[in-house]
């Protein structure tokens, strides 16, 4: 079985009366390891498939397995734990706490774990040394660079060792150089650290940095550079 | 989720001073509430305190029979004759209940002052009487002495000022206090010349110091059983509460009303700030819940963050009001004497502690939705800030 495999999933929505159609009976599988762009227009439901994968979302029908487990079986507070050992998120505007250190903000994921202070602050520090932002341990995100606050939105999402990371245009928000810097890192975790990562981009340039690429529109699949999917 | 809660609290509470507008809305305006209600509650109380503090079981007030109040009373000389030497009468003084105009201290404007002439027994039937300043007056002089209350509250009354009273001039030679109860703001004068200058020609009142609390009924029995009395004997502590019922019912209702209205008010703006406070973390609590903790953890640690806040907001409201309004003296018509009592607003501990129940009541209230919004929302849905 794919490490991460999603079957026959639909997912609607209501906006008053209406129902909206996000995706239809989608099929997809995935290996550990993979690395994948989602492109498609807004709307096509990137994000929302990105969610499923997640655990922050439910689908309406269909089922999504995520390294063994079946998300959809899960209550609230089991696919909250699931989270916080499996899976790290990255989003566009980075969401670290404003009013946090950036070592406070990696530690944050450790806080469910029992891991001591000390021991905290040392993984945290390891994070952001792969990260290449240590001397920026004591900075607050509104003393960081856009690029800068990513890589510690990175550094949070890796400090617990899930096995996949989730990226919803993390380069979105970057110019191109700060851009290039991420993805260069998001490939070094694919890489050397072998995470499965799964990326929602607009942007083709950051797409060629992942294995695979699928082209979502209208809650289809339609097009991808590898035989990975099937709609 | 202990650890959780916890975690996240701690990490809310450390992090106050970076919220420290939004925060500071709660807390002044929760504060704001609990002092009125607080201040109130203090002039109730000191109200109340005055007017049943020095209330003693061992002293009875003799009344004619169907009068509720001193006002609608009379005693004559012989009653009190019978009366006097009767089982159970440690010391008696019979007394002239009258109301005087004197204008006010701070206003100018005439008020009724309670003018009391007392017997020779008087300071042994209420032996926590004390001159404070000057003296005591002389029987058949036409001399008063000014308690320390009406003394500030009323013009003229300084010692070896002259104050004119029904036609006559009387000169004020001594201030007394009585243990901070009603007879504070009264002006005291010699019976018999007080009855001279009444023109009137039986007390009011024979206010009785019995051997002990118990010979009440003695009393009461040997009364009842002297057909030729038609008198009432109450009890001090009975009678004085009579005395402050109506005023103690409208100060404690319109306390309450005022408080309630405001405790509304606060939930209202609590709730809206509350929320304000919460929808600006919208995105973090998200975050959070992506992350992996739990929404039971987030609710409750919200609420920690609300009630502390309110705590906050009653304590600067209590000390607002004890540091302003404790011992504070103002007077107000009591209806049921027809004049002035003067009394300090009494800032207690158990009014503190009011005040502070209702702070933890509107911090909960008011954070418990904003805290369940945020936490149950779903998350796809607040991380686009929705």
């Amino acid at each position: 079985m794919a490490f991460i495999e999603l079957i026959n999933v639909v997912k609607n929505y209501t906006k008053g009366s209406e129902v909206v159609h996000v995706l239809q009976d989608l099929n997809l599988s995935l290996n550990a390891g993979d690395f994948l762009a989602l492109m498609g227009p807004s709307g096509s439901g990137k994000s929302t498939l990105l969610n499923l994968i997640g655990g922050i979302d439910k689908p309406t029908a269909g089922r999504v397995v995520v390294g063994g487990a079946e998300l959809g079986g899960m209550s609230s507070s089991q696919l909250a734990k699931w989270r916080s050992e499996s899976i790290g998120f990255v989003f566009q505007f980075y969401n670290l706490l404003p009013f946090l250190t950036a070592q406070r903000n990696i530690e944050l994921p450790l806080l469910l774990t029992n891991l001591r202070g000390a021991q905290r602050k040392e993984n945290a520090m390891t994070a952001l040394r792969t990260v290449s932002l240590d001397d920026r341990a004591k900075h607050k995100p509104g003393q960081l660079s856009g690029g800068q606050q990513q890589r510690v939105a990175i550094a949070r999402a890796i400090v617990a060792d899930p096995q996949i990371l989730v990226c919803d245009e993390p380069t979105g928000d970057l110019d191109r150089q700060s851009a290039q810097e991420i993805l260069e890192l998001l490939e070094i975790l694919n890489d050397r650290f072998k995470k499965t990562i799964i990326m929602v981009t607009h942007d083709p340039l950051a797409a060629e940095h992942a294995k695979k690429v699928l082209h979502l529109d209208k809650g289809v699949l339609v097009e991808s550079t590898e035989e990975a999917v099937s709609a | 989720m202990i650890k959780q809660i916890l975690k996240i609290s701690l990490m809310n509470l450390r992090n106050l001073p970076s919220r420290f507008g939004i925060s500071s809305v709660v807390v002044v305006g929760i504060g704001g509430v609990v002092g009125v209600l607080v201040a109130i509650l203090a002039m109730a109380s000191g109200f109340e305190s005055a007017l049943s503090s020095g209330a003693s079981s061992d002293r009875v007030i003799v009344l004619r029979d169907g009068a509720t109040d001193e006002m609608a009373s009379s005693i004559g000389p012989e009653e009190i004759a019978l009366i006097e030497i009767l089982p159970g009468v440690a010391a008696h003084s019979p007394e002239l209940y009258t109301v005087v105009d004197v204008p006010k201290m701070d206003t100018g404007t005439y008020a009724n002052l309670i003018a009391r002439g007392v017997g020779a027994g008087a300071f042994e039937v209420r032996p926590e009487i004390e001159i404070v300043e000057g003296r005591n007056f002389v029987p058949g002089r036409t001399e008063i002495i000014a308690g320390v209350k009406a003394a500030s509250e009323f013009r003229g009354l300084a010692v070896g000022s002259e104050v004119s009273l029904r036609d006559s001039t009387w000169q004020v030679v001594g201030h007394f206090e009585a243990a901070g109860s009603a007879y504070e703001s009264e002006i005291w004068l010699d019976f018999p010349a007080a009855l001279n200058a009444f023109r009137r020609f039986s007390a009011t009142s024979l206010r009785i110091r019995l051997d002990s609390p118990a010979d009440f009924d003695v009393l009461s029995e040997a009364i009842e059983a002297e057909s030729r009395l038609q008198v009432q004997v109450i009890s001090e502590p009975s009678f004085m509460e009579g005395q402050s019922v109506v005023l103690r019912q409208i100060i404690r209702s319109f306390g309450y009303a005022v408080a309630v209205i405001m405790a509304i008010g606060a939930l209202f703006a609590a709730l809206n700030t509350m929320y304000t406070a919460v929808s600006t973390r919208t995105i973090e609590i998200a975050t959070l819940r992506a992350i992996g903790f739990s929404s039971v953890p987030i609710v409750i640690s919200v609420m920690i963050e609300a009630v502390i806040l309110a705590l906050m907001g009653g304590a600067l409201g209590a000390l607002f009001s004890y540091i302003v309004f404790n011992g504070f003296t103002v007077a107000t018509l009591n209806p049921e004497a027809f004049s002035q009592v003067a009394f300090d607003f009494n800032v207690s501990t158990e009014i503190i502690y009011l005040g502070m129940t209702w702070a933890v009541v509107i911090g909960f209230f008011g954070g418990l939705l904003p805290a369940l919004s945020a936490a149950f929302i779903p998350i796809t849905a607040a991380l686009r800030g929705e």
